[in-house]
């Protein structure tokens, strides 16, 4: 061996990432979604660290809405893993009957996921928190530094980044401000399933296709996960060969109908495809740019 | 339609075998590359195309684009490729890219990582910003107008950051009627411009973003091209470089703990190779040792390269924490506190030398200033400049000073441990970038000679804590007299001292230095030294100069460990000292024979934080001395 391949080289800078804010940063946590890229990026820490144990906690901003397969995938994973978990639930707006049917996407995903999370890192005072998000996701994605900082009222300044050269990393903050940092920013969608073929990393079953009751609204595949969905008159649940490409809250994730029961069927059929992979989140069809506009608000 | 071919055979051979298809994929190289080029050059088009002649683009973000295309697009209803890579709505509306973005694409080959950087002078930093991770540049040239300042700007910053391979893309071929002539014209002119510069290779190419030709097709227009296209130029350069076979270097970022038993150091390899049973030495403390395990989640590893995350234990206890370096025996990196640097500024406000700024380095921050402002060079026309200050995106070579030593090579020779971040210690934001050329000091290459009789050793064995016991004050004050009776006090109670006495010292080590300031600072610098070194043997060191600046007083007391400085303020008022004046000082001073004289045409500044303040108005010496032997005798003296 005498050069990296594409995955080892990513690998190693995803860790030296990880390992510096373990190095430099007081109180860090790592943001803990459940999703592939979560589960990647857990792994590259487990290998960051190790033998040590992780030297933060984990964090899961739960709003309530999740697949129930992916909250037993959690606890089965933090178990086997030695974790510390945090499980974080806006109260207030459990309270106030929040919710995707209720309220609508917008509303549900700002009170139960960015309010969320904002209380969250100031009740723990978390100077920084790791995410798994990608550049190739997005278009405003691509030009958010790796060490990405907000203010002391979390908000992302996309015109008044901190150069970032190299692999020195600038963390420096004030009390109050923090530091988001994203050790995945340069894997590809299909590096990321490259890495969990070639690494046998567990992943939530709802990426593989089964056979699930869904039912089919405004063109999108919406899974009856439980008896909170309330069915329009002639709705009827079917059960369909279905399997997610992203994972969230359960009425706001569309299922793709599929028979890819592996993780090569699925990295095949993905390969074929030819829908990018936010198209199943109903948050991005909102406005143009709105990702961009989400995040200057404070969504990871 | 070797387009559509390809296609075609690729998709059969991920539903036929995608087991082996995967084997492959994950064995790809990689390349990270920079464009470099304004909005006028065809950039965004240009990557636009790379992105869709890849295969790239989904039939969402396909319809998403014709969408765009016939809104707010520039071709007349045509697909705009620009628009898939210029992001942020911001610039969008404006037309032009504002910062760094980074682009992903793969062909068979290779898995690739494109910074898309703004060209325009105001945006050399961001330019800097992407070309210090990239391995490749492509600069563009628009045919009609050929080259002009902006592309000397980006090859000289593409050099700085120390980029080997170029490829120079002559864009708009379709605008001259593809023109054979034009292109050569070009390209010698470029070559010649090139030829002072670093690069290890240089490819042109011409071609037409907009219509396709030779991106990844040679297209009809061109037959008199016999090169490579852009994509088979950027799957095939080989930017192996030889950090394989340079010297072993990790910078230790993160000491691993996790029990008693376990005691590994993490780190990136920047250069070279490992194997365990290998001596290596940890810098700066230059403790040797062997490797004894590289220790990795998938199990220990025979050998581990060059950009590797590994974790690293050694045979012998040894202390080595986050900032120092593990290197090879044999080729050490240097440790220094001086070096010169080519600094990038990237910040509104101008450098200025002598301020004070965070030094960011491969895993150790100092504070460091700039010592001097060599010269300024400009970005346009190459030429050196005078100058006081740096501004935003002006360039630099700069003399450094740092209040620690770090660990180094050159940059040209190992980026990762040649490079460095200024961070302003205020607003904590980067405000420029550095390069190091060289040590600035000869003693830069004698490396520490690590002992095995240390200070505590030799403290022990006299019984007593080595401490230095700082007199400052006026001329005539009393610093001399009083030190020299506590040292016949000390010497009673069987301590081991000595006196550094600040006339004999100007006889001797000091002889060279008179009485300006700066030699006032080298004199207390040197003096410094020596107490250290005294300490160090396990001295107790009295030092009697009048040491009239705060900052070189701090500056000693800096050099020694908590509780190792005792300041003793001899506070003597002028009146008294010069009416004492027992060499005839002030008589001189007074008649204007001596200039710099302390208390009239230099200035005194008295200590802010003296351990001890001695108000010689209403004492006398002997109490005086009595008074400070039973102040510190708990605190310091007692082993």
């Amino acid at each position: 061996m005498t050069t990296l391949t594409h995955l080892q080289r990513l690998e190693a800078e995803s860790i030296h990432i990880i390992r510096e804010v373990a190095a430099t940063c007081e109180n860090p946590v790592m943001l803990y979604s459940i999703g592939k890229d979560s589960s990647v990026m857990l792994h590259l820490a487990l290998k960051a660290f190790y033998p040590s144990k992780l030297p933060f906690p984990v964090m899961h901003v739960d709003t309530t809405w999740k697949f129930r397969e992916m909250i037993d995938f959690r606890d089965k994973f933090v178990v086997e893993n030695n974790l510390d978990l945090i499980v974080h639930i806006n109260q207030e707006g459990v309270d106030a009957g929040i919710g995707p049917f209720t309220h609508g996407s917008a509303i549900h995903t700002d009170v139960m996921k960015t309010q969320s999370l904002k209380q969250a890192l100031d009740k723990y005072k978390f100077d920084a928190a790791f995410g798994g998000a990608r550049r190739d996701e997005e278009k405003s994605r691509a030009k958010e530094r790796i060490f990405s900082f907000r203010s002391a009222q979390h908000r992302w300044d996309p015109k008044n980044q901190r150069p970032e050269l190299w692999n020195i990393y600038n963390n420096r903050i004030q009390k109050g401000e923090s530091m988001r940092v994203f050790p995945l920013s340069n894997w590809t969608e299909l590096d990321i399933w490259q890495y969990i073929h070639l690494e046998n990393i567990p992943i939530v079953p709802l990426y593989l296709a089964k056979k699930r009751p869904v039912v089919e609204r405004d063109g999108m595949l919406v899974m009856v996960d439980d008896d909170r969905m309330p069915l329009e008159p002639g709705e009827e649940p079917e059960m369909k060969m279905v399997r997610f490409r992203t994972l969230g809250c359960y009425p706001l994730t569309g299922a793709i109908e599929s028979n890819a029961t592996t993780l090569t069927e699925i990295i095949q059929e993905m390969l074929l495809t030819t829908t990018s992979e936010r198209q199943g989140r109903a948050i991005d069809k909102d406005a143009n740019a709105s990702m961009e506009k989400k995040k200057q608000e404070g969504y990871f | 339609m070797s387009e559509k071919s390809y296609e075609v055979h690729e998709s059969d051979r991920i539903a036929a075998d995608i087991e082996g298809y995967l084997k492959e994929q994950e064995q790809k190289s990689f390349l990270r590359f920079i464009t470099c080029g304004s909005v006028d050059d065809g950039k965004s088009t240009l990557i636009g195309r790379l992105l869709y002649d890849s295969k790239l683009i989904f039939e969402d973000q396909m319809a998403a684009l014709e969408n765009d295309s016939k809104k707010v697009g520039t071709q007349g209803g045509d697909i705009d490729f620009a628009l898939l890579v210029d992001g942020l709505a911001a610039e969008r509306e404006q037309g032009i890219t504002i910062d760094v973005a980074y682009r992903f694409f793969s062909t068979d080959k290779r898995k690739f990582i494109v910074a898309d950087t703004p060209g325009h002078e105001q945006y050399t930093r961001n330019m800097a910003t992407g070309a210090s991770s990239a391995d490749l540049a492509v600069i563009l040239i628009d045919a009609r107008r050929g080259i002009l300042t902006q592309t000397r700007r980006h090859s000289f910053i593409v050099n700085l950051l120390g980029i080997r391979h170029v490829v120079v893309a002559v864009n708009k071929m379709d605008l001259v009627d593809y023109s054979k002539e034009v292109f050569q014209d070009i390209e010698e002119k470029y070559r010649a411009f090139a030829s002072h510069l670093d690069f290890s290779s240089i490819s042109c190419i011409p071609l037409s973003a907009l219509k396709g030709d030779n991106i990844t097709d040679p297209g009809l227009n061109m037959r008199w091209f016999k090169g490579p296209t852009l994509m088979s130029e950027l799957e095939s350069t080989d930017v192996s470089n030889d950090k394989g076979e340079k010297p072993f270097r990790m910078p230790v970022q993160w000491v691993n703990r996790p029990n008693l038993d376990f005691r590994g150091f993490s780190g990136t390899i920047a250069s070279g190779s490992i194997k365990p049973g290998v001596e290596v030495v940890a810098l700066p403390s230059a403790k040797t040792s062997k490797v004894k395990s590289i220790t990795t989640y998938d199990g220990d590893l025979d050998v581990a390269i060059a950009d590797q995350a590994v974790t690293i234990t050694l045979e012998d206890e040894i202390d080595i924490s986050r900032g120092d370096v593990i290197a090879e025996c044999e080729h050490r990196p240097e440790t220094t506190d001086q070096f010169q640097a080519q600094v990038i500024w990237m910040h509104d406000k101008p450098l200025f030398p002598g301020r004070p700024y965070l030094i960011k380095t491969a895993n150790k921050t100092i504070t460091g200033e700039v010592t001097e402002l060599k010269h300024k060079i400009n970005v346009n026309s190459l030429e050196h400049e005078a100058g006081k200050v740096l501004e935003l995106n002006e360039v630099g070579v700069c003399n450094f000073g740092l209040d620690d030593s770090i660990v180094f090579d050159a940059y040209k020779n190992n980026a990762a441990l040649g490079s460095f971040i200024m961070i302003d210690k205020l607003s904590n934001v980067t405000v420029a970038a550095g390069m190091i050329d060289y040590g600035l000091r000869r003693a830069t290459n004698v490396h520490w000679q690590a002992v095995d009789v240390g200070k505590a050793a030799r403290s022990e064995q006299k019984r007593q804590k080595p401490v230095v016991l700082w007199f400052t004050g006026l001329s005539a004050s009393g610093k001399s007299t009083i030190a020299n009776l506590i040292e016949k006090k000390l010497q009673v109670m069987g301590k081991h001292t000595y006196l550094l006495d600040g006339d004999n010292v100007r006889h001797g080590l000091n002889r060279d230095l008179g009485f300006v300031e700066a030699d006032r600072v080298e004199n207390i610098r040197r003096v410094g030294e020596v107490s250290k070194l005294m300490v160090d043997a396990g001295l107790i060191v009295l030092t009697a100069f009048i040491s009239p600046f705060r900052s070189e007083r701090r500056m000693v007391r800096e050099m020694l460990e908590d509780h190792e400085f005792v300041e003793i303020f001899v506070d003597t008022p002028i009146e008294v000292c010069e009416q004492r004046d027992p060499k005839g000082l002030y008589k001189k001073a007074r008649a204007g024979e001596i200039k710099n004289f302390t208390g009239f045409d230099s200035p005194y500044e008295e200590p802010e934080t003296a351990e001890i303040h001695l108000q010689m108005a209403n004492m006398k010496a002997e109490d005086a001395a009595d008074a400070v032997i039973a102040k510190i005798e708990e605190k310091y003296l007692l082993n």
